[in-house]
């Protein structure tokens, strides 16, 4: 019994079967991927697991409960972290205030009308917003406005707000998608470090298979949407049916 | 101070001074001259600035900080308007209740806004706003007229119940007060040629905006403030940071629907009478002028922009082609003529052409309103002469 449970998943859109009948166990503590052509749903599948889309069919149970029918900031309140392909952070706040808002989302929930606290004031919240800056080596850019980073700082600090939600699942849409290769390497070296470092199940959507195969411990094909083959990264590599649906023209791809 | 850091609480004397000092910093001139008629350090005018200061401060929280537009907040003026309205006829002319009702009110009338608006964002949110506050409008002309006075509006009368006041004396009219201290009272100063007037009603309105503008340090340096500002900047991480963004929205609409409602109790404490076109969609339109024109998102911006179109709407209205004539008298006949015909649709009626044209300048090249203005040239002053202290005896008369 995994995490992340996906029974009999199915969305159709008008005329378009997005999602057949997607079935998906994710291990706890595990990394699984989810590899897949264009247009095979996985970004369907990957909004219905954040609560953006309901499917037609099936269930979704996340740690026992079903997330289905939920708002995405209750699904993320239950532990389940989202980290975009393009990287969403607060570009008009400081660094710092992007790492605070998470902080206080973890210890105060998803509203609290703290109209009068002054929220330096606040060391908990603070100290904790500044070790996770600390760990994101991002600490000496504290006061820069986030949106004039680079990319790969970007990405970096929306990881690091993702973590300081101590979710059990975080889920990566395509975390390296557009990124320049030292950068991406980087991205790599990271959620490495954050996979022995942390109890977090990590779920990847990717296209760029020196991502998938540097990180993923499982891997899951999803063809027109329904799931081809799941196996261990090596057993993928050499799956005929994987390199006909698939991998024959992934090995260029960025 | 008062909870503040060193910033904000230099910040809140400065506003503070400037608010007790006002009567001499608005009426530089001396009376009699040519350019008494800049000066703006009467009563009226003086209340108005204050008052449309809170207001601005209150659509700031909202659109400054969650860039929510509402369109439509002249409707919680004039709601809070007519219930201080009705305060003042049913129980007493001390205007403590009637601000104190008019603040829950217009924000229980918010809280009903908000909650039907804020389904949408965008357009269709300013859009929604809009639509309330021309239905309350049509609605108080019209159909409410029992409880608005229509047409007419309302105003105190002699035969009101006022249950908590006593009997008035004969001949004598309801007068707004506080605790006996009527509003309309002014203690006037003669200095040579100076005149200043202490009145009061603005200081009491002044009280109220400082109380406002205090209040909306708080919220700015709150995580509740940095939320919002958070729902400006990326909404959609908002949600996926496991944050509810629709009771943030609605709580910010709520408290700036009620210093609007703050607002208009306090111009009914002012001048005792409330008409309908107090809610007309142009007013709803004149806080968002005054607020980007300030700067919007910044403390004391709003307070600036409300300052300056408050002071042309007074002041550079009453200029007419005989003053312009005036003026321009040391020039030859046929060029005199020229010039006054060339600056006259500028003036007088056609002030709100002058300021249609600074409010574009400003949008065009001070995105961040008249605050960004005051930065640049701080910058500016910093970088050309690091060393020096002196500021050349330019002195700002700050509003």
């Amino acid at each position: 019994m995994g995490i992340l449970e996906i029974k009999n998943v199915g969305k159709r859109f008008g005329g378009l079967q997005a999602l057949g009948d997607v079935n998906l166990s994710v291990a706890e503590n595990s990394c699984h991927a989810i590899i897949g052509p264009n247009g095979a749903g996985k970004s369907t599948l990957l909004n219905v697991l954040v609560g953006k889309l309901i499917p037609d069919t099936g269930s979704v149970m996340f740690d026992g409960k079903s997330v289905l029918g939920r708002k995405p900031y209750e699904i993320c309140q239950m532990g389940i972290s989202r980290v975009f392909q393009t990287p969403e952070i607060f570009g008009d706040l400081s660094v710092m205030e992007n790492m605070l808002i998470p902080c206080f989302a973890k210890r105060d929930g998803s509203f609290t009308p703290n109209a009068f606290m002054d929220l330096l004031k606040d060391r908990e919240i603070v100290e904790r917003a500044e070790s996770m800056l600390e760990d994101m080596n991002m600490i000496d850019k504290r006061h820069m406005h986030a949106a004039s980073m680079s990319r790969g700082d970007k990405r970096r600090l929306e990881i690091g707000m993702c973590l300081s939600q101590e979710p059990r699942l975080l889920l990566l849409d395509e975390p390296t998608a557009g990124m320049a290769r030292a950068d991406t390497n980087n991205t790599i070296d990271l959620l490495k470090q954050i996979k022995e470092e942390r109890d977090i199940t990590i779920a990847i959507i990717e296209h760029d298979m020196h991502v998938v195969f540097s990180l993923a411990e499982r891997i899951t094909v999803l063809a027109q949407g329904t799931p081809l083959v799941e196996d261990t990264p090596d057993k993928i590599k050499g799956h005929p049916k994987v390199r006909e649906a698939y991998l024959g023209e992934t090995q260029d791809a960025a | 101070m008062f909870g503040l850091d060193k910033k904000h609480t230099n910040l809140l004397l400065l506003v503070l001074a400037l608010v007790i000092l006002a009567p001499f910093l608005l009426n530089p001139f001396p009376e009699g001259s040519g350019m008494a008629q800049f000066n703006a350090g009467y009563p009226d005018l003086m209340q108005r600035f204050v008052i449309f200061g809170i207001f601005a401060i209150g659509f700031n929280i909202l659109f400054g900080l969650t860039g929510y537009l509402s369109f439509g907040h002249a409707a919680f003026l004039g709601v809070g308007s007519y219930a201080a309205m009705w305060m003042m006829k049913l129980l007493t002319m001390n205007i403590i209740p009637a601000i104190a009702v008019s603040v829950v009110v217009a924000g229980l009338f918010a809280l009903l806004v908000g909650w039907i608006s804020l389904r949408r964002s965008g357009i269709y949110f300013s859009i929604l706003t809009l639509a309330f506050a021309q239905m309350s409008y049509a609605l108080a002309y019209s159909v409410l007229t029992p409880i608005t006075g229509g047409e007419t509006g309302l105003q105190p009368k002699l035969q009101d119940p006022r249950i908590l006041d006593g009997e008035l004396a004969v001949g004598a009219s309801p007068k707004a007060n506080l605790f006996g201290l009527e509003m309309g009272a002014s203690f006037e100063w003669s200095v040579g040629s100076w005149l200043f007037t202490f009145n009061v009603g603005y200081y009491v309105a002044a009280i109220a905006m400082l109380f406002a503008f205090y209040m909306a340090i708080r919220i700015f340096n709150s995580p509740f403030g940095m939320m919002l500002r958070a729902i400006k900047s990326n909404q959609q991480r908002l949600n996926y940071t496991g944050l509810n963004a629709r009771p943030y929205t609605l709580a910010a609409f709520v408290v700036s629907g009620m210093y609007a409602g703050l607002a208009g109790g306090l111009m009914v404490a002012m001048d005792t009478q409330v008409g309908a076109e107090r809610m007309f969609w142009t007013a709803s339109g004149e806080v968002v002028l005054m607020t980007i024109l300030g700067g919007a998102g910044t403390l004391i911006g709003p307070v600036l922009g409300a300052g300056m179109i408050k002071y042309m709407e007074n002041i550079m209205s009453k200029i007419n082609s005989t003053i312009l004539h005036e003026w321009f008298a040391f020039l030859p006949d046929g060029l005199e003529n020229f010039v006054v015909t060339l600056i006259y649709p500028f003036i007088g009626k056609g002030w709100n052409l002058t300021l249609g044209l600074i409010f574009m300048l400003v949008v065009i090249f001070l995105p961040g309103g008249l605050v960004e203005g005051g930065q640049r040239i701080a910058k500016l002053f910093k970088r050309k002469k690091p060393s020096s202290d002196t500021p050349d005896g330019k002195t700002t008369p700050a509003e």
